[in-house]
């Protein structure tokens, strides 16, 4: 990663245009040809640095439920914990955390039935109690990080 | 007022995995759904003026720009201040999600949680504190937990 892919990734954190040529436009701000921002991308998405470029969207005014939940995995099996919970396709992220309650997952599905049958299923088939913890309300969503 | 059109369901699917690296990604879009252009263009505006797109742009890897300390940081904030409180705190800008969740008394008391991202475990400690320092006497406890590992991570499906 050098200068010019760090300005690309802070620009391109503000926003992209919608129109004919949008890659023109920011090429052209970032003192680049169209075609240079364009490869610039693809090798940032391909090398990892970038983890998506593209439209964000926000899944539940799409119609869909999510929530968080958290289970407090015992130590000697926790793999095997994680392998149960992992196993749901309505378990879109699952994140390892330095707490007693240490297994941290996002459920997503179509509806809000969906996640209480979900989070039953996770309860039965682990033996352990599942944290609800669904959004009551958003402050924000979004971050930039400079690169 | 917003309203769904079928046209928004099939942009959402063909760009689910991003914009097309082409120099008329729109009109890439438009050509495979048989929409003009336009049309295309026009329902993403509106997905965007109406919050269902949230931003065109891009989601850099924390841990590849150098960012390798995320914590989830968690309140325990009277419910009468928590609204309040969690835009002041949503408005930092190492902050990158901000919530109001319930919580599971008496094991978990935290009813705000924000997701801070640093360098060094100094900046988290950092960011920290100016939370801190906003929610003053509010704060009725607190804790970080700092993910360890990845288990999974997943696109959100669609439809």
């Amino acid at each position: 990663m050098d200068d010019i892919d760090r300005h690309i990734i802070n620009s391109l954190q503000e926003g992209f245009p919608v129109c004919d040529r949008p890659y023109q436009g920011v090429a052209f701000k970032l003192g680049l040809t169209e075609s240079e921002l364009i490869d610039r991308i693809q090798i940032l998405l391909d090398n990892g640095t970038l983890t998506r470029f593209g439209p964000l969207y926000n899944a539940e005014l799409m119609g869909g439920a999510f929530t968080l939940a958290a289970v407090s995995a015992p130590q000697d099996q926790f793999e095997r914990i994680a392998g149960i919970i992992n196993a749901f396709p309505e378990v879109a992220h699952n994140y390892a955390r330095d707490h007693r309650l240490n297994m941290w997952f996002v459920i997503a599905t179509e509806t809000p039935a969906q996640i209480q049958h979900t989070l039953m299923a996770i309860e039965q088939q682990t033996g352990l109690a599942v944290y609800n913890m669904p959004k009551i309300n958003e402050y924000f969503v979004g971050l930039k990080l400079e690169a | 007022m917003y309203s769904f059109d079928e046209s928004d369901l099939a942009i959402m699917r063909c760009t689910q995995k991003g914009l097309p690296l082409v120099p008329e990604p729109y009109r890439h879009i438009a050509q495979q759904l048989g929409l003009t252009a336009e049309q295309v263009m026009k329902r993403m505006v509106l997905m965007q003026t109406y919050g269902v797109i949230r931003r065109i742009g891009v989601i850099p890897n924390h841990y590849e720009l150098g960012y390798r300390f995320n914590g989830m940081t968690v309140w325990d904030i009277p419910d009468e201040m928590i609204d309040e409180l969690g835009q002041k705190i949503g408005q930092l800008d190492f902050v990158s999600h901000c919530y109001h969740r319930p919580r599971h008394r008496p094991e978990w008391p935290y009813n705000l949680f924000a997701m801070v991202h640093g360098k060094s475990r100094h900046d988290v400690d950092r960011q920290i504190q100016k939370i801190s320092n906003i929610l003053g006497n509010a704060n009725g406890g607190s804790e970080v937990l700092y993910s360890t590992r990845i288990l999974k991570k997943t696109g959100f499906r669609s439809r």
